[in-house]
């Protein structure tokens, strides 16, 4: 980084430190931050959108549909989330690249399955063995984020579930009584109501997800906690930066940056939360209607 | 003139269908002076040099891959990536999930470190050792009791606070580690383990092991190999014959 970094071993105090923290290790540590804060950006919306999925499913009248909602939630919530992370990840790469192996190599007469070992063909490898690791960290990344939406999707839907079902009876009966069908009810009523209700229990899973992240390095992708431990550990002399083990200081570095990311998160709850309460027909619905200064309606 | 230019032909041929080929290097980039994480976030050590050269002599473009110790077996045998190069020793329950190479590393010394004068051998002993290895293993059969970690580096740092009393790892992993710390020494006798060190490979892959085989061959017979081992392990470091 710096010009007087070329020999580490010649230098001391603040300049041995600040070449230390800007070596590629480290510049790699800081971007894995950013693949963090990138998958929670990815993943909440998504995992929001399959619970909304699950939910709307599970209160559905069509009997199908319904039961595909609530095996979805009881049975994703009953795995543990490391069993999910070793086994349905793999089976689902395995998945996308055996219906490959199917299309793209149909003369291929060797067994996919030998013993523990799946084979397929090399044109129909995930991605491709010859593509620039940068191309397998991404298609890892991308797995990992559909893994974490169905899992915390499926918590998410019941979560939505029980807001739904939180909605006053009366609201949707005035909407009844005022000629909408059930799906306008539905998407006029029971929807912008329902997420005063769904509000605790979402941000509890956002909570959840942020620290949950350790979990991506069993898909090979290297977040911040993995770098904390590789850095952090003790360094022989075979390093240009020898040390004995720090990693008391980059956890917590990590504690600090957890606290401040969820307390910014908890801000920001807050803030929506009186937002959608305004007009409620709940406590903090009525507070807010009592504090407020005299308005048209009053 | 004819055969010449028919070798040749045979040589660019050869080339241009070994160009394509990718092979994917597995490493745990955490055991110095083996394969580690260098300073600059790459991977580096012995192996990288080793596994390095092997591919220039064998025509192949090699991709080197970090991984988990735990998980290093199941994602070579799904296909994440093709060898394990990772300070892995030969050993018949190994042998029989995936193949190795003829071995590039002799049968090293697995030895005993620890803070205090300790009979690592004694029952009332607790020995810290990184899970799924031989050293590992070996403690467990020993009579001691075997604390287990996921690095080599938590091992260590389990021995220096007091949580195990001793370590047993390879020898060439802890030379530099006890040598740099005042209170710590080699106890017991050292241990011969495994059959040397092998680049793992998934057991259908019978073309890519004769191809590492006779690389291996290769550096053995010039001396690369020996002067390779030397360099990263002293002087004093075991090396073929």
């Amino acid at each position: 980084m710096f010009e007087y970094c070329s020999d580490p071993s010649a230098l001391d105090g603040a300049r041995w430190l600040s070449c230390y923290l800007t070596n590629g290790v480290h510049l790699r540590f800081y971007s894995s931050f950013g693949t963090v804060l990138l998958l929670l950006a990815i993943t909440a919306p998504l995992a929001l959108a399959f619970g909304f999925l699950g939910a709307a499913a599970s209160r559905s009248g069509v009997a199908p549909l319904r039961w595909s909602g609530k095996t979805y939630t009881s049975m994703v919530r009953g795995v543990p989330d490391i069993v999910f992370f070793l086994f349905f990840v793999i089976a689902l790469d395995q998945a996308f690249e055996w219906t490959r192996h199917q299309a793209l190599c149909p003369g291929w007469d060797a067994p996919i399955r030998q013993g523990a070992e799946f084979n397929v063909c090399p044109e129909a490898k995930l991605p491709r063995s010859s593509s620039p690791q940068a191309w397998h960290e991404a298609y890892n990344f991308s797995l990992a984020i559909v893994t974490f939406a169905i899992v915390f999707g499926a918590f998410a839907a019941n979560v939505l579930y029980g807001a739904m079902r939180a909605v006053p009876r009366a609201q949707m009966e005035t909407a009844a009584a005022y000629g909408m069908t059930e799906r306008q009810a539905f998407r006029r009523i029971l929807v912008p109501q329902m997420w005063v209700y769904a509000l605790p229990g979402l941000s509890n899973l956002w909570m959840i997800l942020i620290k949950a992240t350790p979990l991506l390095f069993l898909l090979g992708v290297e977040d911040i906690v993995y770098w904390a431990r590789e850095i952090g550990g003790s360094k022989t002399s075979a390093f240009s930066y020898p040390h004995p083990d720090w990693r008391i200081w980059y956890f917590s570095g990590l504690l600090v940056f957890y606290l401040i990311f969820t307390k910014i998160s908890e801000i920001v709850l807050a803030r929506l939360t009186a937002r959608l309460s305004a007009g409620q027909a709940t406590a903090e619905g009525e507070r807010l209607r009592r504090a407020a200064p005299a308005g048209p309606a009053a | 003139m004819k055969t010449l230019l028919l070798a040749a032909a045979a040589a660019t041929l050869a080339t241009s269908a070994m160009a394509q080929d990718v092979v994917r290097m597995g490493t745990e980039g955490a055991y110095p002076p083996y394969n580690f994480i260098n300073d600059d976030g790459e991977i580096d050590g012995f192996e990288r040099e080793v596994g390095d050269e092997l591919c220039t002599r064998a025509g192949l473009t090699c991709e080197w891959v970090s991984n988990d110790w735990d998980s290093i077996i199941p994602n070579l045998t799904s296909g994440n990536y093709d060898t394990i190069i990772a300070g892995m020793s030969i050993t018949d329950e190994r042998d029989e999930v995936i193949d190795f190479t003829d071995p590039y590393f002799p049968p090293a010394a697995s030895a005993y470190a620890s803070t205090m004068d300790m009979d690592p051998m004694s029952a009332d002993a607790v020995v810290a050792a990184q899970t799924n290895t031989i050293q590992a293993a070996h403690v467990a059969e020993s009579g001691a009791t075997l604390l287990e970690f996921a690095t080599p580096d938590e091992a260590v740092a389990a021995m220096r606070n007091g949580e195990a009393d001793a370590i047993f790892a390879d020898k060439d992993f802890l030379v530099p580690i006890v040598d740099e710390d005042g209170d710590m020494s080699f106890v017991g006798e050292d241990v011969g383990l495994g059959d040397g060190i092998g680049i793992g490979l998934r057991e259908s892959d019978d073309e890519l092991e004769a191809t590492f085989n006779e690389a291996i061959a290769s550096m053995k017979e010039d001396g690369t190999l020996n002067t390779m081992i030397t360099e990263w392990f002293g002087e004093d470091a075991i090396t073929f014959e």
